[in-house]
């Protein structure tokens, strides 16, 4: 294992991330205040209370997910995109670097950053509501696992994309939709039973279902098919990576 | 046993088009080998097949003995790789750049190693400025320390002076020298053949994925150089004296000088004869000099050769 390697990459990312602290750390506070004055205090205010936790608190695992999964997705897809589209990926190609390395060292730190967007937020929401976390290890390890598995994906998508415009693809016209409709803002059995169906097929609905479990200890869909999920996507996500690796899929000529 | 060598290595990309048509080569250590080609020849492909950015259709080569795909961390971490491209990252300032190089190729932080490589390249005062802040010549010199920061036994420059003015291309030759002295094996490619004349021990000649020749520079230039001998006569001539109808002279447009061109290799140059019939025709020579042909003209020459063959 060339662990230099995987702490250079990773340091070199971070670097990206402080440059920028400022900004990283403000604009979510900034979002997630803005959701809760519309969410919470606007329309929550009507709402009252789903399956007995006040509408502000019900929403906070999934405004969690919600930047995780996005910010997780566009550091990761960025931090891979870029050094193609500058050219400076040669020298990680050049480098005695497997691939493993290589994606612990991106990967890595896109989670730390997401992971850190997810503890800010976290902190936000509790001046606004009063927070209660049931299971605070098992809310650790879904954090933690969507942080990766989606800086796993962005990590593809940032291989995948041969410009801008295709690295702010997928992120727009499939994760916002499946988050949005993956019961963020709202539980499943809200929706009309046709829909609730549907909604079965977004894999998004079992991470902030869980997520929402270790808060509150209420889900959409049992714990353990949760965790079976995220493990399954982020597999998937592993695989995916190893191939383009093995087969050298846009990045080796 | 060679530090690199190169065997049949073929590489087709998935166009068809094929970059490299069963190249041969074998590389000395401690040697600067050039390798000379038009655009397009297939040096850059070459280069990225040994350093690992490109995948070889068939083949194989091997770096200090380890093969570069199966064995790909012994042998990249020989491996200097110094590309055609301004390729840097703009926002890093040229230290932490020569860090993160070091550690890529899982060495331990050496900060004394990277002063040295730094003051060398004269980018120790640079060494806190951001890397877009820099000019073209310092940019360069910034591949060259990042490719250096892993002490590489064999470096490889892609088109090292590209676009770069006269006194940083003397800069640059200067440092490949001296990378010499520490015993690093040196691949440039060009397409300056002056570059390949100044700084090479030998030069190796590729063309559409071919290498055509590969040669000791010193005996290449002997073995397939001419020379031009010219006359000049104290009293001009209108043509060319009959008696010396059997060499091919070339009569200067005043008339005052003759040419011969003539093979340094040959056995018989005929330049003493030549002396001779001139002296016995009664024409006085005022002075005699020769001059020895470029690389380019050896290099222009294989190349207009392998096409005719290529044609025929």
């Amino acid at each position: 294992m060339n662990l230099p390697a995987i702490w250079a990459i990773y340091k070199f990312e971070m670097a990206r991330f402080f440059r920028s602290i400022l900004q990283s750390f403000v604009s979510p506070v900034i979002s997630t205040s803005l959701y809760f004055v519309v969410f919470g205090a606007a329309i929550g205010s009507r709402i009252d209370q789903v399956e007995g936790v006040s509408y502000g608190a019900f929403i906070v695992p999934g405004l969690i997910m919600l930047s995780v999964m996005t910010q997780a997705i566009s550091n990761a897809s960025f931090g891979i995109y870029f050094p193609k589209f500058i050219g400076t990926i040669y020298e990680l190609l050049s480098a005695p670097v497997n691939f493993l390395e290589i994606v612990l060292g991106f990967v890595g730190a896109a989670a730390t950053k997401a992971l850190f967007i997810g503890v800010v937020i976290l902190g936000t929401a509790a001046f606004f509501v009063d927070l209660q976390i049931m299971h605070p290890v098992a809310m650790v390890i879904f954090l933690l696992l969507t942080c990766m598995s989606f800086s796993l994906l962005g990590f593809i998508i940032g291989i995948w994309a041969r410009n801008f415009e295709q690295l702010q693809l997928v992120p727009l016209l499939v994760v916002t939709p499946l988050v949005f409709l993956g019961g963020s803002f709202y539980s499943i059995s809200m929706l009309p039973p046709a829909w609730q169906t549907v909604a079965y097929f977004n894999p998004v609905v079992y991470l902030v279902s869980g997520f929402r479990w270790s808060f509150f200890g209420l889900a959409d869909v049992p714990i353990a098919v949760s965790l079976l999920a995220i493990a399954g996507f982020t597999a998937i996500c592993l695989a995916a990576v190893w191939w383009i690796f093995k087969t050298g899929w846009r990045i080796r000529t | 046993m060679p530090t690199v060598e190169i065997r049949d290595v073929r590489k087709r990309y998935d166009g068809g088009f094929e970059a490299l048509k069963g190249v041969s080569l074998d590389i000395e250590e401690g040697e600067i080998l050039a390798l000379l080609g038009p655009n397009g020849a297939g040096k850059t492909t070459l280069i990225s097949a040994i350093c690992g950015i490109t995948r070889i259709t068939d083949g194989s080569i091997r770096v200090g003995g380890h093969d570069v795909v199966t064995e790909f961390r012994a042998a990249r971490s020989l491996v200097g790789l110094v590309p055609q491209e301004m390729n840097l990252e703009p926002f890093q300032t040229v230290i932490a750049g020569v860090r993160f190089s070091r550690g890529l190729f899982g060495k331990r932080p050496d900060e004394a190693l990277i002063e040295r490589i730094l003051r060398r390249l004269s980018l120790w005062d640079k060494r806190n400025a951001k890397v877009m802040e820099l000019s073209g010549g310092m940019k360069r010199r910034v591949l060259i320390a990042k490719a250096l920061a892993h002490e590489p036994r064999v470096l490889f420059l892609d088109e090292p002076t590209a676009g770069v003015d006269v006194e940083l291309r003397r800069d640059m030759w200067d440092t490949v020298a001296e990378l010499k002295r520490d015993g690093v094996t040196i691949i440039l490619t060009t397409h300056y053949i002056e570059e390949a004349e100044a700084i090479a021990d030998r030069v190796g000649v590729i063309n559409k994925g071919e290498i055509l020749l590969v040669e000791d520079k010193a005996s290449l230039m002997t073995r397939m150089g001419q020379k031009e001998l010219t006359i000049e006569l104290t009293d001009p001539v209108d043509s060319v004296p009959p008696a010396l109808s059997d060499y091919d002279l070339r009569l200067s447009e005043d008339g005052g000088s003759l040419t011969y061109r003539y093979d340094t290799g040959a056995d018989r140059t005929g330049i003493g004869r030549l002396m001779g019939l001139l002296a016995e025709a009664g024409c006085q020579v005022r002075d005699v000099h020769t001059a020895q042909n470029s690389l380019e003209d050896i290099f222009v020459g294989l190349v207009a050769r392998q096409e005719e063959e290529t044609a025929a």
